[in-house]
């Protein structure tokens, strides 16, 4: 899993059926450090918000798992609205 | 997932076996202010609709394969929706 910040929303009309009922957000990846390390688009099923920062599972077969699917092109989701970050002893800004 | 933009098409006749009427679309990745950034790659097109110009979004790695007709099909790449706005920011 991996620590990331909500940054926006994809608005889609036209796609697989899978996604008709999901909300899509744009999550900045956060490194060790906290810098950026690209970012994902993300199903989210939390009900996360821009600005928050939030936990995000990026493998294909617990996404699918979360959704209660068998099959589904899915990866990327947010699992969690993290509260609190500690690394290496000094706690970071979370928002 | 990622956004990209599609900027041509792949026409093969010979391909191996599920892969027939599969369309397949040249895409550039965009990061998130929707530059182009990476390397053009081929994507399968799930959605059997994306054109010329227009910002997609896609899935890559073995589940691109999940959203094609045959499963376990060679793909690595896949676009799954078109993109109607991206809304970055407080408000979104």
């Amino acid at each position: 899993m991996k620590v990331g910040n909500v940054a926006g929303t994809v608005v889609s009309t036209i796609n697989i059926p899978l996604l008709d009922e999901h909300r899509l957000l744009i999550c900045d990846i956060q490194d060790v450090d906290g810098d950026p390390d690209g970012y994902t688009i993300c199903i989210d099923v939390v009900d996360a918000g821009v600005g928050e920062t939030v936990l995000i599972l990026d493998e294909g077969n617990s996404a699918r798992q979360i959704l209660g699917i068998d099959t589904g092109a899915i990866r990327a989701v947010i699992v969690g609205v993290v509260d609190e970050l500690v690394v290496d002893g000094e706690p970071r800004n979370v928002t | 997932m990622q956004l990209a933009r599609v900027i041509g098409t792949v026409v093969a006749t010979e391909k191996i076996e599920g892969l027939e009427g599969v369309r397949f679309l040249i895409i550039q990745p965009l990061d998130k202010t929707l530059e182009p950034v990476g390397r053009t790659v081929v994507a399968a097109d799930a959605v059997h609709m994306a054109g010329q110009g227009e910002m997609v979004y896609f899935v890559s790695s073995r589940e691109a394969a999940e959203a094609l007709p045959v499963r376990f099909v060679p793909v690595d790449h896949a676009i799954v929706g078109i993109v109607d706005d991206v809304h970055i920011g407080a408000g979104s």
